[in-house]
Order: structure tokens, then sequence, then C-alpha cells
């Protein structure tokens, strides 16, 4: 099951660890088609394309083997859809939870991974 | 005819916004819609609608790209902006800056629909996500068997108490005044519900935690005092505010910031229209959005005509 989203969809635990290993910077935003999570997915499919060197995608917070964002320890206390996890060689650098605005993203992004 | 010239420019995509749309193009309008955010508005936060006429149940993120479908499929153009537009009226026509972009139209109709109010209170936007929030059914679950409090006194309120009765161990209503502002069906409903209990006339005034909610600052406007009241989670729920700052200095607002209009949608300027939840009205709801973004845009639709003519 995946989200009804243009992002790349993660659909289980062995696809996510792929693309953390296989990318350098990758951006997972995990969560369901709410209110809160709909403006997230969207504002990444916006800015996508200025960031080539940062992998998108997002996966559905109710599969089992997205147990891998909700359990992740940086989304501890996390109380608030969506978990938007930022990976840099396969590690976590940021996590956020409920709906960000593009500005948080786009700062995260550029501190994170740095400008293209 | 220059790309960014249209015969109307239509401010915010929701209900409003996109029926404005649907109507202008399908009367061969050249139409631009230009919204913040995600198209659709507010009904992409509502989880089903089962009071909009034809449809027997929706959810609001389907309602609105039905909407959208539609009114790209009569020519309507729906660009996404992220920062304010400007207005400005030169001779016959109004000019729209955003950023660097200038569009020009005959008409503008002004549909920038509402946002939930925060309640400003220190720790707030530090906690969002981690115990404050404002999704009873994006973020229900995570206070299973947990003590939360819901600030508030309206319908929303006092609805989400009782659909978070079904996660929470204990619910606190929390209300600045001794009354509420809902239906009375909801308060009975929340009355009757062992798991809710009430705090009235009382304020919060800072929520608290270490990574996570843990206590809230209450302020009893009764007596002055001030004391801690521990909570895992709060759900903020107290009203939505019209979204018209950027045109507060163009249109005549009233003293809740809502747009003036007469019984055509027209606003205090001519050639600009408004509909939706930014104008004075008493009734915040889908069918009333696109009852009023109806006639705004017939009458903008006649306006534009007779423009251009000139
Ligand atoms: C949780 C919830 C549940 C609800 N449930 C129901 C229900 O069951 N039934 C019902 O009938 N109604 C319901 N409503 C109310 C209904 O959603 C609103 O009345 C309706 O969406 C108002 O439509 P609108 O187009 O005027 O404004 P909005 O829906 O607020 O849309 C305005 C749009 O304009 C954009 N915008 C804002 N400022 C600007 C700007 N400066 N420039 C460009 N774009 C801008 C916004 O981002 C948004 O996309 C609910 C509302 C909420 C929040």
């Amino acid at each position: 099951m995946t989200l009804d989203t243009n992002l790349t969809h993660v659909s289980d635990a062995n696809e996510w660890q792929k693309m953390i290993s296989e990318n350098e910077n990758v951006i997972i935003c995990c969560g369901r088609m709410g209110p809160m999570c709909i403006p997230v997915y969207d504002l990444m499919e916006d800015i996508e394309s200025e960031y080539s060197h940062v992998k998108f995608a997002d996966m559905l917070f109710d599969i089992p083997e997205a147990h891998v964002i909700r359990n992740a320890p940086e989304a501890r206390g996390f109380m608030g859809l969506p978990f938007t996890m930022y990976y840099k060689n396969g590690k976590v650098v940021e996590a956020t939870s409920s709906i960000q605005n593009e500005d948080q993203v786009r700062s995260i992004l550029d501190a994170q991974f740095g400008q293209k | 005819m220059d790309s960014n010239c249209y015969d109307a420019i239509v401010i915010g995509g929701g209900p409003a916004g996109l029926t404005a749309g649907i109507y202008l193009s399908r009367a061969k309008i050249k139409t631009l819609i230009l919204n913040e955010g995600v198209a659709g508005g507010q009904l992409i936060l509502t989880h089903e609608i089962a009071n909009y006429p034809g449809v027997e149940n929706i959810s609001g993120y389907k309602l609105a790209n039905i909407m959208k479908k539609q009114a790209k499929s009569f020519g309507a153009e729906i660009k996404t902006i992220s920062v304010h537009p400007q207005i400005e009226t030169e001779g016959n026509l109004k000019k729209v800056v955003v950023g660097e972009q200038v569009y020009t139209a005959y008409t503008v109709i002004l549909t920038p629909g509402g946002s939930p109010r925060m309640l400003g209170a220190k720790g707030e936007k530090e906690l969002k996500g981690l115990g404050v929030s404002y999704c009873a059914t994006c973020d229900g679950e995570f206070f299973t068997d947990k003590e939360i409090i819901v600030v508030g006194g309206g319908n929303s309120a006092l609805e989400e108490a009782v659909s978070l009765s079904k996660y929470a161990s204990k619910i606190t209503l929390i209300h600045q005044f001794d009354h509420f502002q809902a239906f009375p069906a909801y308060v009975d409903e929340a009355r009757s519900n062992p798991k809710i209990n009430f705090i009235m006339e009382t304020l919060v005034e800072e929520f608290a935690g270490d990574g996570k909610l843990e206590k809230v600052l209450l302020h009893n406007l009764k007596n002055g005092s001030k004391e801690w009241f521990n909570a895992e989670g709060a759900f903020v729920f107290i009203g939505y505010a019209p979204n018209t700052t950027f045109v507060e200095k163009l249109v005549t607002l009233n003293d809740r910031q809502e747009i003036v209009v007469n019984t055509d949608m027209e606003t205090s300027v001519d050639g600009i229209f408004a509909a939706g939840d930014c104008i004075v009205k008493k009734y915040r709801q889908v069918t009333t959005a696109v009852g009023d973004a109806t006639v705004a845009a017939l009458a903008a639709a006649a306006k534009t005509w007779e423009l251009k003519k000139h």
C-alpha cells in the first residue's frame, strides 16, 4: 500500500534500507492522506526538482514496516503526523513531527544537505 | 495576448475559489486562480463531508480534487504561489503582483478563506507535534490512554472532545467564557461523556515540557490565580481567522477582519468581489462558500464583459 502522491513511494523496510544506503541525502515523509500530511507532500512535490542532490520520498504510516520510521529513536515523543525524516549517508540528521511549511522544510534541506 | 493577461483572477483555491473558477471559465472568461498552499483549502482538512448535497459521503480531499478537475476542464489555470499577492488598480484593469510576476485582469475575486487560530501561548510553537495538536482525526491515536486538554468552546472543540474520548483516558475542556458557543446538541453530548471534564472562564497561557508536552499554565479569569495543570496532550480548536491581511489596506473589512460585501459579493472597490469564509457572514460551510462564489462569479462575469467592451 502506498500514498496517493507523485513522490517516490517507500513500501517496505527493504526499500527504505536501499533508499537510505544508496542515496547520500534523503527526505522521507511518513504519514497518511490527512490534513496535516497532504500539505507536506504537496510542498515536497513542488520543490523536489530544485534539490537534485536529495532523494524525495514518502511512506504510508499505517503499513507494519513503517516501524522503521515510527519507532526510530529520533521520532521518540512524536505525537503529530507526518513524521518527516532527513537522512545523510544512512543516518538520521533531523526529524520533525506534524505539519511543516515550505520555509521550514527548505531550511532543514539547505542546512543539512546544502544548496545545489 | 500577453500570457500574464487574464479576464479575471481569483485569489484563493478553496471551494469558493474553485467554484468561481468553474463558473468564470465556463462563461469563456480567461481565468487564473492563484492559490497559496494546497488547492482545496480547508476542504482537505475535512475527513468526511456528509452534508454536501448530491454526494452521500466523500472525503474532503476527494471533493476538492473533483472541484479542481472541473475548474481545469473548463479552462481555468491554477497557479501555486508562496508569497502574498498585492493588488493595484490601473485604469480599467487590476494588477496582481506576486513576487516578480505581474498579472492583469478586468476583475478580481478574493476567496482566501480562513486559517485555524493558534493560541499564541508561550511554548505552543515549540511543542507542536510533541503534544500540541490542531487535528483530532490526524493525531488522536497518539494520545491513547493519556490525559489531555481540549481548548475552545465552539462546535469544533466540543465535537472533537467527544471524538478524542475514543482514545484519551481523561479530557479536560478549557474555555475562556462561562458558556459555550456551540449547538446545544454538541454541548449535551460532551457533558454526558464520563471522560470529559470542564474548566470554564480560564485561559491557557503556556505550554511546557522537556521535549514533549507535560503541563499547561492555566489562568483563572474569575479570581486571577494561575496554576500548572498536568497534560500529555493539548488540542486547540479556537476557531478560524480570515486570511485577509494582504487586502486590509485595499478593501473595507469589519472589526473581525472579514471582507464587507453587498448582495452581489462586490467589495468596496469597483471590480473586486469576494466570497467564501473570508466575507462577513454567520455560517461558514462548503455549501455557503460555493453559493457566494457562484454569485461573485456571475457578477464578476457581467462586470468583465462590460469592461472588455470599452
Ligand atoms: C476541520 C474542518 C471540518 C469542516 N467540516 C465541514 C463539513 O463537514 N461540511 C461543510 O460544509 N464545511 C465544513 N468545514 C468548513 C469548510 O471547509 C469551509 O467553510 C470552506 O472550506 C470555505 O471555503 P473557502 O474557499 O472560502 O476557504 P478555504 O477553504 O479556507 O480556502 C481558501 C484557500 O485560499 C488560500 N489562500 C489563503 N490566503 C491566500 C492568499 N493571500 N493568496 C492566495 N491564496 C490564499 C488558502 O491556502 C486556501 O487554499 C470544515 C472546516 C474545517 C476546518
